[in-house]
């Protein structure tokens, strides 16, 4: 059952195509993360939803209702902007009734319900204070509480997190994923950061030059993605062209590899361009050559260390590939170094687009 | 070490040197006539309390005050009227439409103050375009307009009207949009989001320009001697008869210090709640 619908949505300004055929439908209840650099779209579909853009052709349905001609006060539509856009001369309390207030309900009962509401968002006892007085993590609590407050049929939340400091966005995605459950609101989310996009998504649109490139569960866009362009853009991967020599042997020709076998697949054809990925986890490092894997000698580089794990960039050939190892083992290697990486035919993905 | 420190001195002393002309300029120009002023008020004709006394329980005198604060109060009002909404297309406006509606309006800073008030004159006078225009719509005995309070408070809305829509526009260019589109949003439209959200953001604006206009209209003198009512004078025109017609220095230099400790009192006021700080943008 779709809740949301967005159908051939085109968008241009003048010469210049913003929104190419936009299509998507999402359930009520639904967490949609919109994912894509800067420029590709996202932040002018959620307008357009939101009603302060309008579509050059195409129609957003909500529920069946098409929005089409309303202005934005008439959708009944939550929105929580980067900035939040609170009212500096209204308290938090203050800032969360005004949608109550335009809703005429009584000052008394829309106060209380607007503390109500702060205290679901873990702003208890801060309803007397103004935007000024409030951190940035506790501004985006009450920006989140007054998009909320007036049950809106949809919950639109625009790059809310990208003023926060890692630690305390980590913790908001977190907030705001039990809020969303919580009140079963559906919701669009819209992110460059594919981190964000992966831990609080039920599922992500990635969007790439006006148009929608892949649509999938989060961990679905990960390890299937369709598109070299998502496979570069969700995570860490090596991507290594190559031609498909046997699709029934399930091998493929690349430079610098040789011949490499890959995951069973149906997209490939014989004498195919393809892109092969293999995530940077699922390869092993190691002194020497581990029998029943496909080996391939690097030279290392560079070892960036997180801590826990680090990323090993090397050569092969001229191919420059990346190993994630754990932070453990990474005492064994040093850069200029010498090393052979390995992998299965199972962690070979092959992407035909 | 000294050397270094001899530097530090002169640099911090530099400012002050810049400052001098214009120092020396304002006392000599400025604060010794004040003083002067205040002086005469209390020794003209003899050393006297009685200007002070006449100037605050005068009828004559009281009824012109009452008057001047009216007026100005008026010329305020009119004056954020017209502003406020020419101040919010300019808001809304491109750049360069903005700068277009600033230039014009602006425009009568740059011409001479007589030449401005002589303007009105014609074009409101017994043979102006605007009489002409009431008898082309066949209104044969057209109201008296020049020498009004009428003529002399449409002068001064001209002649202050940029001082407000500079001060409001300078607020509102600085409002994020997103404000308003949050408001938008949560369900705001024409005149609620205008008065919960929009005047109160706007309100500095709003309270810098009132001040500024209002004080500025109170020490008015050539446009409503020129162009006003002679029975309807404002205080400096009252200041100016009792100088150049009766000579009585003493008076007028009693009543420009009532005005000057009234203007005080305001400018008081607005520091208080605002900071004189921020008059200026």
């Amino acid at each position: 059952m779709s809740y949301l619908d967005l159908k051939g949505i085109n968008k241009s300004y003048g010469q210049f195509v913003a929104l190419n055929d936009v299509n998507l439908s999402a359930a009520k209840g639904e967490f949609v993360t919109f994912l894509g650099p800067s420029g590709s779209g996202k932040t002018t579909t959620l307008m357009i939803i939101a009603g302060f853009e309008k579509a050059t052709t195409g129609s957003v349905e909500i529920d069946g209702r098409p929005l089409q001609g309303l202005a934005p006060h008439e959708r009944n539509i939550g929105i929580v902007f980067q900035n939040y856009g609170l009212f500096p001369h209204k308290t938090a309390a203050e800032n969360v009734y005004f949608p109550l207030q335009m809703r005429s309900v009584k000052r008394a009962a829309g106060l209380k319900r607007a503390e109500e509401m702060l205290e679901l968002v873990g702003l208890r006892d801060f309803g007397h204070r103004y935007p000024k007085e409030l951190s940035g993590g506790q501004q985006q609590r009450v920006a989140l509480a007054r998009a909320l407050v007036f049950e809106p049929s949809l919950l639109l939340l625009d790059e809310p997190l990208g003023a926060l400091d890692k630690n305390l966005r980590e913790q908001m995605q977190i907030e705001i994923k039990r809020i969303q459950r919580a009140l079963g609101v559906t919701t669009i989310f819209v992110t460059h950061d594919q981190t964000e996009a992966m831990s609080m998504s039920d599922r992500i649109v990635v969007f790439e030059g006006g148009r929608i490139n892949q649509v999938a569960a989060p961990l679905d866009l990960y390890h299937k993605p369709e598109t070299r362009f998502v496979a570069g853009f969700i995570g860490e991967s090596n991507l290594i062209e190559a031609v498909v020599t046997d699709p029934v042997a399930r091998t493929a020709s690349a430079a610098h590899l040789g011949e490499v076998e890959y995951a069973p697949t149906d997209k490939a054809k014989k004498g195919q361009g393809v892109t092969l990925m293999i995530r940077p986890e699922h390869m092993r490092l190691s002194r020497n050559p581990i029998e029943g894997r496909r080996n391939a000698q690097m030279k290392v580089e560079t070892i960036v260390n997180y801590g826990d794990n680090a990323l090993v960039i090397g050569k092969v050939g001229d191919l420059t590939m990346r190993v994630r190892v754990l932070g453990a083992d990474v005492v064994i290697i040093k850069e200029n170094q010498d090393c052979c990486i390995s992998w299965t035919p199972d962690a070979v993905y092959l992407i035909a687009k | 070490m000294t050397g270094l420190s001899n530097m530090t001195e002169r640099k911090n002393l530099w400012p002050w040197l810049l400052l001098t002309p214009l120092a020396v300029f304002l006392v000599v120009f400025f604060v010794v006539p004040l003083i002067d002023v205040a002086v005469m008020s209390f020794t003209e004709p003899r050393l006297t309390f009685a200007n002070y006394e006449r100037a605050l329980t005068g009828t004559l005198y009281q009824k012109v005050f009452i008057n001047t604060f009216l007026t100005a109060g008026f010329v305020t009002l009119c004056c954020l009227l017209v502003g406020y909404p020419l101040a919010y297309l300019m808001s809304v406006s491109s750049q360069r439409t903005a700068m277009l509606i600033l230039l014009l309006v602006t425009m009568s800073f740059w011409t001479s103050f007589l030449v401005r008030t002589y303007a009105w004159m014609v074009l409101l006078g017994t043979n102006g375009p605007l009489v002409w225009l009431f008898q082309a719509v066949g209104i044969t005995n057209p109201p008296q307009l020049l020498f009004t309070r009428f003529s002399s408070t449409l002068a001064m809305v001209h002649i202050l009207a940029p001082y407000m829509i500079m001060n409001i526009y300078s607020v509102m260019r600085k409002i994020d949009p997103v404000l308003v589109r949050s408001a938008e949003s949560l369900g705001a439209r024409g005149g609620s989001l205008l008065r919960h959200v929009y005047l109160p953001l706007t309100a500095p604006g709003i309270a810098n320009g009132c001040v500024l206009v209002f004080v500025i209209c109170l020490g008015f003198y050539v446009t409503p001697v020129l162009l006003g009512s002679p029975r309807e004078q404002m205080i400096a025109g009252l200041i100016g008869t009792q100088l150049d017609e009766f000579l009585a220095f003493g008076m007028g230099s009693a009543l420009a210090m009532v005005l000057l400790v009234f203007t005080m009192v305001i400018l008081t006021i607005y520091h208080r709640h605002f900071g004189l700080d921020k008059l200026w943008g």
